[in-house]
């Protein structure tokens, strides 16, 4: 590798729109290994397409994404699933497995890949589901555990494969303040102990700030801003200011784009 | 792992009672059980006229089955039906004088063949021939020759 | 108008072609996970099947009692009641085994995939499996498919035997025809061949329920509606497919 080795993901003017609406227009993002990287932005932006386009769920129009300096749109199926058992997804509901157990569920991407003794796959279940506070709920099925436990068991699930890289989709949202403070302080964590790459959606400015190495603001298709939560916040761009401190106009339109307010009413718009 | 092992037990259990029918149906329901000989020998016999009757038709005797029918074809020399069928090997005794007829079973059964003893001391064996035989009755013949006769007798 | 028809038609071609592909990558799938996963096909036998056993059991028991009461009122009028065996055993063999069957088996089996694969699907189960580098088509779809496909012969030959049981009862145990007689006219009637188109569509009407039900479910739209929207059309479409298909069949064996 050369000088992209520092580089866990890159990417490089991407475009994708779903239907009539652009969602990224020449996107481009550089995500370093190491750390804790936000992708930040207003509900709406695509920040959760964009990683279904970092893990090839969906393909973008145009432009590349090199993971780990490797072009994901040229992998075929059998490369791209042997890169994907590198990669730990955090859904935003946990997407657990409903008709299995808590300790199936974590132990499932084990037993789909490998062949270990039904011991050592114990072993380890049970050390992640500890990693995470939740050992003693192995035995319980998905629909019992509360919204913040269903996110625990699933970021033991996607650290089972002992991954490269964590990907967390909105980990934040509709926690109360404990469950979310338990989540920041374990992403944290994971991130340190195990020497992984962190991958965070959300807008939750102030987890962010707390958890995150460099996070980036993305609005309109575009990257608004990047930098360290602090270089964020201390921004002089309206809509960064608008966005890290929660105002309800600005930049971003407290309206969705509409025609003329007067002339709608007055009946002026049909055709 | 109880309730893996309840699975597949119920799916066993299933699996088992679903065999068990479709054997059922595929042996209980159709003749091929009730003549099943091992054993047998073919017997021709020739009629005028066989009906309705068609192959795998029981033979039976006194209303046995012990026998069936096992080809039903117009011999084109002879100018009428030949009818082969199987005998089973246990009954080796039945008199070659024996008259076959078609007869029917119920007003809207299928026809089978009956075989009636007859008093010889020579018996049936490996390709012989029932000598005398009755043809299956049909309801418009019989219907016309009732209507004939009567016709003639007002006359 | 006739541009609106060509829309439908070339909508319906395209349905049917990409069905038609997915069918085949079930198939495709299927010897290796029959093999190497049997414990979930194993798993899918016992929800599609053995859970189905009571509503079949219960149906055929219940269908075999009116063919025996029907047929006992049209074939005394012929004075042929003794064959009311044989018409209990035509009808249940041929046509309301397999296709009874099958329209509770949508009914039943096929609404609980349908919706189960929906929900999967809008809770992000789908995907999540998928990023853990699983193929949701071998791990989900082809064990549920297959399962429906072993049951469905099964449940149907049950129908079958309670039916006749049924019919036994009524027209033996109850109406006064002779035992001998009932059984002894299926034998003497029935062929082989009439067994084996019942089964023959069993098994075509099994692999078609199931697949409109997993397919179905695996193309919801992920909300509540849209599963809701997709467990509907399963039953309907397998319904109208399960009979459009009955009459081919039938015109072919006849």
């Amino acid at each position: 590798m050369n000088d992209q080795s520092d580089n866990l993901i890159e990417i490089r003017n991407l475009n994708y729109s779903r239907g009539q609406r652009q969602i990224f227009k020449n996107l481009n993002i550089t995500i370093a290994k190491g750390q804790v990287t936000a992708i930040m932005g207003p509900s709406g932006t695509g920040k959760t397409t964009l990683l279904r386009l970092i893990t090839r769920e969906l393909n973008p129009d145009s432009g590349t994404i090199l993971v780990e300096g490797i072009d994901i749109a040229k992998l075929s199926q059998k490369d791209l699933y042997k890169l994907r058992k590198r990669m730990g997804m955090l859904f935003q509901n946990g997407a657990l497995l409903t008709d299995i157990s808590v300790f199936e569920n974590v132990a499932f991407p084990l037993r789909e890949h490998t062949r270990l003794p039904n011991r050592l796959i114990r072993h380890i279940v049970l050390t992640k589901l500890h990693a995470v506070g939740l050992r003693g709920a192995a035995d319980m099925m998905p629909s019992e555990l509360s919204g913040g436990m269903a996110r625990r068991v699933a970021l033991a699930r996607a650290m089972v494969m002992d991954p490269a890289i964590l990907i967390y989709d909105e980990p934040f949202v509709g926690l109360d303040p404990i469950s979310m403070g338990v989540i920041v302080r374990l992403v944290r964590k994971m991130n340190d102990a195990l020497g992984i790459s962190s991958i965070l959606v959300s807008h939750d400015v102030q987890e962010i700030a707390t958890v995150a190495d460099c996070s980036y603001l993305i609005s309109d298709g575009k990257v608004a801003a990047s930098g360290s939560p602090d270089e964020l916040s201390n921004t002089r761009s309206d809509l960064v200011r608008q966005f890290m401190h929660g105002m309800a106009d600005g930049p971003v339109a407290f309206h969705y784009s509409a025609p003329n307010y007067a002339e709608q009413l007055l009946g002026r718009d049909a055709e | 792992m109880r309730q893996t092992r309840s699975v597949e037990l119920g799916t066993g259990l299933f699996v088992l009672l679903g065999m068990a029918a479709l054997l059922f149906l595929t042996t209980q329901t159709t003749g091929s059980q009730a003549f099943s000989a091992a054993e047998s020998y073919s017997v021709t016999a020739r009629f005028e006229n066989v009906g309705s009757l068609k192959d795998r038709a029981p033979v039976a005797m006194s209303g046995v089955t012990i026998g069936r029918v096992t080809a039903v074809e117009f011999d084109p020399q002879m100018l009428n039906a030949q009818v082969t069928f199987q005998i089973d090997s246990r009954f080796d005794q039945i008199p070659d004088d024996s008259d076959a007829s078609i007869l029917t079973a119920g007003l809207l059964g299928s026809q089978y063949i009956g075989l009636q003893a007859g008093g010889s001391d020579l018996y049936l064996e490996e390709g012989s021939e029932i000598q005398f035989t009755q043809s299956a009755i049909v309801i418009e013949n019989l219907i016309s020759k009732y209507l004939f006769n009567s016709g003639g007798d007002s006359e | 108008m006739l541009r609106d028809l060509w829309y439908a038609l070339d909508d319906f071609l395209r349905t049917l072609g990409q069905l038609l592909i997915f069918f085949l990558r079930l198939v495709a799938n299927s010897p290796s996970i029959l093999f190497r996963r049997a414990g979930l096909v194993v798993k899918q036998v016992y929800n599609a099947g053995a859970l189905s056993l009571v509503i079949i059991m219960v149906s055929g028991f219940f269908v075999g009692g009116v063919l025996g009461l029907q047929g006992f009122s049209i074939l005394s009028k012929f004075n042929a009641e003794d064959s009311i065996g044989t018409f209990a055993a035509f009808s249940l063999l041929k046509e309301l085994g397999p296709v009874v069957t099958a329209l509770l088996f949508a009914g039943r089996a096929g609404t609980a995939l349908a919706s189960e694969i929906g929900l999967m699907k809008a809770t992000d189960q789908l995907s999540a499996m998928e990023m853990m580098a699983t193929n949701p088509l071998r791990r989900v779809l082809v064990p549920r498919f297959l399962g429906g496909v072993i049951s469905m012969p099964m449940l149907a030959a049950v129908f079958s035997v309670i039916g006749l049981f049924g019919a036994h009862l009524v027209g033996v145990n109850l109406l006064g025809v002779d035992q001998g007689a009932f059984w002894q006219q299926i034998q003497t009637t029935l062929e082989l061949k009439d067994v084996y188109e019942g089964i023959f569509k069993s098994v075509v009407f099994g692999v078609v329920a199931s697949l409109l039900a997993v397919w179905e479910g695996y193309n919801a739209v992920p909300t509540a509606e849209g599963v809701s929207r997709a467990t509907t059309r399963s039953v309907v479409n397998s319904a109208i497919a399960v009979l459009i298909l009955d009459f081919i069949i039938t015109a072919r064996f006849i």
